[in-house]
């Protein structure tokens, strides 16, 4: 593999606090140095002038949807999609088929992950078996096996005994209980968010205290248990002042914030267009305001994608009839600049720990550093770089976004695993290839965004 | 749900028939403690005595209150910590008659919470195993952990009939 310098860049490092112009060198997997005006003669060099370089990006909640939904994502092209969005690591929900809840489905996940993914995935494991809600799934095992969470995601635990069993389980075993708040009861037969946009469009509504109220519930819970407890995909200003109250109270109580919800309201949907339909809803531009104004008082931990790939004849349904989900790796960035960072919301730095550090202590993963001597999974992107998502261009299999067409200032770069370059942006490429769909499913060449000791002129 | 009332006298007289004397010991009962009137009987007695007590098994089966029931015990999850140093090792079996849940993953349990012959080797070179009985072979023990020359689970048994028989004489005449 050999040495790589990444030149000219601003480093920024949360858990170090370090941002200002550095040079990083990385040989073979790991970091071997960050400081200003690094030589070596023999490393090929990447140019980050006027670029961000950053820790690896964690995305702690995606859909990789194998095995069993290959046909709207595999491993290969989720983890291709990731890399695209500048994430080295990620974790994969365990609503597969058959459900991640024991250490074969594990297992297979993690060989797949190894054969065939650019990025590095952690399973996550099932609360119960099948996600039915009833039975326990054997927590320790799935731990033994990989698994660095559990979650029943998509399909909420709604027995609050079973929830408590979970609770107690996870804590002796250390591991963090991830929970998709809504209860089913108040949500059933509902499709969007309930407010005059639900009524106005005759769509069945979710009331944002479907999400409130479990997540209310589960608060109580692990303060009884003292478990480690996540909420996913928070979406509401309720349920945000409840967990900053778990905070202040010492809970070990997580959350994160998709790019969509602080984004896109209720009344921003285009009507009946499935890629605005996900669980939770698009909420209140009340609710989207709270959640920024969470992320920027250090209440939100992590924003994690909750990339949810369905194929185009799933979605091309009438909307009560599609599926929830849209997809959101290749977005993310973007779209977190775009709200958070250049409205002046919150600092790079901030953002930076959102995608690293943030999450990276919800489950106590590895990685979100950039430090000599740390694994040299780097994000390099551009905060102002002008570009238009182009979604045929997705290395995902589906194409379910409301991002298709949408111009943003800032994107990934070049995303780097264990010191190899994974991906990089197409107007990074010094010596660019046309990139047509058979070379993309193969990782750009890295030699293509290098100027090598006899490469290209600067 | 309290101590049986002669049940700590069977398990004292079977640790001395081993031990010189009861105090001090470092114990681990493992298993489901909060269904069990014996782990309690146990507990309030070697506390007494002084005993480093540590209870373990599925977190649902052992709540983080019991360790405030008597001086000397603390909770460990993780079965090969709580046999480190351990002079005796007392099993106790799943109380499933008590329980109308499912409140642990059964198919898992024996990995986590099964006394295999691999945990002597944590805990002191003299340790004995102990179960109140029923035991279930394959369950909470192995079978080569029972029929081994460290279980004292026969022996625990025939103390049990000896020190009743004594009480009730003592009792009655």
């Amino acid at each position: 593999m050999g040495k790589l310098l990444i030149k000219n860049g601003r480093v920024i490092d949360p858990a170090t606090r370090r941002d200002g112009p550095a040079d990083v060198l990385i040989e073979n997997d790991t970091i071997s140095a960050v400081g200003e005006n690094l030589e070596a003669a023999d490393a090929e060099l990447l140019d980050a002038s006027g670029m961000v370089v950053a820790p690896g990006f964690i995305d702690i909640h995606v859909h990789l949807r194998e095995p069993g939904f290959e046909h709207a994502e595999t491993i290969e092209t989720g983890a291709r999609a990731a890399a695209a969005g500048g994430f080295t690591r990620i974790c994969a929900m365990p609503n597969t088929d058959p459900v991640n809840d024991c250490a074969t489905v594990t297992g297979y996940i993690l060989e797949q992950a190894r054969r065939f993914a650019v990025v590095k995935v952690h399973p996550i494991g099932a609360i119960t078996q099948g996600s039915e809600g009833k039975e326990l799934a054997p927590v320790g095992t799935l731990k033994a096996a990989g698994a660095v969470a559990i979650s029943d995601d998509g399909r909420p635990v709604m027995n609050a005994r079973v929830m408590r069993r979970a609770m107690e389980l996870a804590r002796s075993f250390q591991l963090t209980v991830i929970q998709h708040c809504e209860d089913l009861n108040l949500s059933a037969g509902g499709d969007m968010h309930e407010g005059v946009e639900s009524v106005r469009r005759g769509l069945g509504g979710i009331p944002a205290c479907a999400e409130d109220v479990m997540v209310a519930r589960d608060l109580l819970l692990a303060e009884l248990t003292g478990a480690r407890y996540h909420v996913a995909h928070l979406s509401t200003k309720r349920s945000l002042a409840m967990v900053a109250y778990a905070k202040s109270r010492g809970l070990a109580v997580t959350c994160e914030v998709t790019p969509h919800h602080i984004s896109l309201t209720d009344a921003d949907t285009l009507p009946y267009d499935s890629n605005y339909k996900m669980k939770p809803p698009l909420r209140s531009a009340e609710d989207v305001a709270a959640l920024i104004d969470g992320i920027a008082q250090g209440v939100v931990d992590a924003i994690a994608t909750d990339h949810a790939p369905h194929t185009g004849y799933q979605k091309m349904q009438e909307f009560e009839r599609c599926p929830f989900g849209i997809i959101g790796l290749e977005t993310a960035l973007a779209v977190a600049l775009d709200r958070l960072v250049h409205p002046g919301h919150i600092s790079l730095l901030r953002l930076v720990e959102l995608f690293t550090t943030g999450p990276a202590s919800i489950f106590g993963l590895p990685g979100g550093r950039l430090a000599p001597g740390e694994t040299a999974d780097v994000t390099v992107f551009d905060a102002n770089l002008e570009w238009t998502y182009d979604v045929n261009q997705s290395f995902s299999k589906s194409k379910n976004t409301p991002f298709h067409g949408r111009r943003f200032r800032g994107a990934p770069m070049a995303t780097i695993v264990d010191g190899k370059i994974v991906w990089s942006r197409a107007p990074f490429v010094r010596t660019a290839a046309a990139g047509g769909e058979a070379e993309r499913r193969q990782a750009p060449a890295p030699s293509a965004i290098l100027s090598g000791a006899a490469g290209a002129t600067g | 749900m309290t101590g049986v009332q002669t049940c700590a006298l069977p398990i004292s007289r079977t640790i001395l028939d081993r031990k010189p004397k009861l105090e001090r010991l470092r114990v681990a009962i493992i298993g489901d403690i909060v269904h069990s009137r014996v782990a309690r009987s146990n507990i309030y007695l070697l506390s007494k005595f002084g005993a480093d007590i540590v209870l373990c098994g599925p977190a649902p089966l052992v709540p983080r209150e019991l360790g405030a029931i008597a001086p000397g015990v603390r909770i460990e999850y993780d079965m090969r910590k709580a046999i480190e140093g351990a002079d005796v090792i007392m099993m106790l079996r799943v109380q499933l008659e008590r329980q109308h849940e499912t409140a642990f993953p059964r198919a898992e349990y024996f990995s986590f919470y099964g006394l295999t012959l691999d945990h002597f080797e944590l805990a002191k070179p003299d340790v004995f195993v102990m179960h109140p009985g029923p035991i279930n072979r394959g369950r909470e023990i192995s079978s080569e952990v029972a029929d081994s020359q460290r279980s004292a689970i026969l022996n625990q048994v025939e103390n049990g009939v000896a020190v009743r028989m004594a009480v009730l004489e003592r009792i009655l005449g």
